[in-house]
């Protein structure tokens, strides 16, 4: 065994840890996280300490070198608090760190993955924009060459952790003649290079301590070596490489929010009295628990099914993108209705502000929409359905 | 300074303890074990006073079965130098534990000892005092604040009435109270370093301790069920119910 591979029982003791830090600071700090624009820095730290921003960043780049299953297990604990916490590190474990890993330059590898796994930098992804979110294809935000330069002009939207983000990678378009995802390169841009500049923080149905802002490019101009890979029109591949990585961690929150509900509606519906027994034991509450329950171990199999899939097929993803996003569709889908019955379960007080299930029934509405909403997934599992079966 | 650090393994403080039906312990057997939370807090007090270089030598030690190899092994994820384990499959009373840990001290020489002031399981509040009174040395039990000074210590202990610093000579003892500090998680790259770092196994024996028993369990048993409160709608219903249904006044 390499010394980089961590035992069984090591990584069980490592689970262990991050539980109880889940059990004892993550979860009874959630109250702090109502109205705040980010996560304060003391929980930040806490989360840089225990290494979560360095889960799926290899040893030597300084990170924890985690196979997709043990990041998947790690984050199954993480996010039955808050998945703001999860918010806090998600950019930089997935949209950012991966597509410089996978993609980048050694000299950009060595240059940015072992400060982002240290949590030190947090990276921010620039995709989505106000004309362009799934159909990459129609983004405008372009990077002109000049001399040994890029020039870059446009505007992202949604953007997570830009307003604390010290690095973005950004996605331009470089091929000014093209009309689609071919002529799109990935650049790395650090925060404070003039001309890039952030919006106010957005104000949100729920999420309320992870800041998404619009970020705005005005003639920001970055050496050719920020492009990622040092290749021009490669920027979409390198985008989906941290979108499938985002997609299944993003299954995976739906799973640990899911387990974290399932918990709240048995404790409060055991505590709660009505016609002299407790909630739990009337058979239409029961049911509610039974399926949620169900519901969460089928979305939790299907990941840990699909993370072995992800590790077993190294760099050749594409058999199981489909996959991925079958996770993702049906565990944001779940965990929607997870939600609704936690709240239904805990009537009147779930509708209460200060109560965990409220804050979490608004937080959960947005994975159903973010990383691609379920109706993308729905037309990419489709899609690629009907490919096979043609070939 | 070279500290020793000894760290039992107990019941996780999550498990919801069961008394055995025949009575006569409670349910470990598929519980999960932990180390007991004071001697964490030990762990890390002694992690922190290598960090500020008062410490140069963390060793920590358990006593009882095989299995406590995991409890050293969290000690050396938190940042203990190296471990010692005393394998004894029966009970240990804190008597036979502080004699074993005496017989320790004399091998290792350690210039302090920090105990958390009770274990979690038997809530004896014993082994750091007993320790203290074999050995001779000063002790600061109940420490809420442990600062280096003068060549020794000087220790805040919470009492009964409050705060109390008391200044200690080396070598001592100190016991662990819960708002000493708030232990570290381990982080996997030092749970994996962990794995490098040695684990001496020993006998009772050949520390030269008898650890037979010298106390008998009789039964354990659950505490009495709480009753249903009941309401009184005056200070003279109180006080005529305190005074004649519960005869305590």
């Amino acid at each position: 065994m390499t010394e980089a591979t961590p035992s069984a029982a090591e990584f069980d003791a490592y689970l262990d840890s991050i539980r109880r830090l889940v059990a004892e600071k993550l979860i009874p700090a959630e109250p702090r996280l109502d109205g705040q624009e980010t996560l304060p820095e003391d929980l930040t730290q806490l989360l840089r300490d225990i290494g979560l921003f360095g889960i799926s960043i290899p040893t030597r780049y300084g990170g924890l070198g985690l196979s997709m299953e043990q990041q998947v297990r790690v984050m199954f604990e993480v996010t039955r608090a808050s998945g703001v916490y999860r918010a806090r590190f998600s950019t930089t474990i997935g949209l950012g760190s991966q597509p410089i890993l996978y993609n980048g330059t050694e000299a950009q590898r060595q240059e940015w993955l072992p400060r982002m796994a240290s949590g030190e930098v947090t990276a921010a992804f620039c995709l989505t924009e106000p004309e362009a979110g799934s159909d990459a294809g129609s983004l405008r935000t372009k990077a002109e060459r000049d001399g040994d330069h890029f020039v870059l002009n446009g505007t992202k939207r949604y953007i997570t952790n830009a307003r604390q983000a010290q690095v973005f990678v950004c996605m331009a378009r470089t091929d000014a003649a093209s009309k689609d995802a071919a002529g799109i390169s990935a650049f790395i841009i650090p925060a404070g290079t003039p001309g890039l500049s952030c919006g106010p923080a957005d104000k949100k149905m729920g999420q309320d301590g992870s800041a998404t802002s619009e970020v705005y490019f005005d003639n920001v101009r970055i050496p050719a070596a920020n492009l990622v890979g040092g290749r021009e029109g490669g920027g979409f591949k390198t985008a989906m490489r941290g979108i499938n990585h985002a997609r299944l961690h993003v299954a995976v929150t739906c799973v640990g929010q899911a387990q974290r509900l399932v918990e709240e509606a048995l404790s409060y519906t055991m505590q709660r009295r009505q016609f002299g027994q407790p909630l739990a034991e009337f058979q239409l509450v029961q049911a509610m628990l039974a399926d949620s329950r169900a519901e969460t171990l089928a979305g939790r199999s299907m990941i840990l099914e699909v993370a072995r899939a992800f590790d077993a097929a190294g760099e050749a993803q594409g058999p199981i993108i489909a996959d991925i996003a079958c996770c993702k569709l049906f565990c944001s889908e779940m965990v929607g209705r997870v939600a609704d019955r936690a709240v239904q379960m805990h009537g009147g007080m779930g509708y209460m502000r200060g109560v965990a299930v409220e804050q979490l029934f608004r937080d959960v509405r947005l994975l159903r929409i973010f990383e691609g909403a379920s109706q993308v997934q729905q037309v990419l599992i489709a899609r690629d359905m009907v490919r096979h079966a043609k070939a | 300074m070279k500290l020793l650090v000894p760290v039992k393994r107990v019941v996780d403080y999550n498990v919801k303890v069961r008394v055995k039906a025949d009575g006569t312990g409670v349910e470990t057997a598929n519980v999960k074990m932990s180390m007991n939370p004071f001697d964490e807090i030990g762990v890390e007090e002694a992690v922190r006073l290598k960090e500020k270089g008062v410490a140069t030598e963390i060793v920590a030690v358990s006593c009882g079965p095989a299995a406590c190899a995991e409890q050293i092994r969290t000690a050396l994820a938190m940042g203990a130098d190296r471990g010692i384990l005393v394998e004894h499959d029966g009970v240990l009373e804190p008597l036979a534990v502080a004699k074993l840990l005496k017989a320790l001290v004399a091998k290792e020489s350690p210039d302090l000892v920090i105990l958390g002031k009770q274990a979690i399981d038997d809530d004896m509040n014993a082994t750091g005092q007993m320790l203290a009174a074999l050995l001779g040395w000063a002790q600061g039990t109940y420490a809420s604040k442990i600062e280096a000074a003068d060549g020794g210590l000087l220790v805040t202990r919470e009492v009964d009435g409050g705060l109390e610093r008391i200044q200690l000579k080396l070598p001592a003892i100190v016991t662990t109270d819960l708002r000493l500090n708030e232990p570290r998680y381990a982080s996997l790259p030092n749970i994996m370093k962990a794995r490098k770092k040695p684990i001496e196994n020993v006998k009772p024996a050949d520390l030269g301790v008898d650890v037979t028993p010298r106390l008998t369990v009789l039964k354990v048993a659950e505490p009495p069920t709480r009753q249903a409160g009941k309401k009184v709608a005056s200070v003279a219903e109180l006080v005529d119910k305190l005074r004649n249904e519960a005869k305590v006044i």
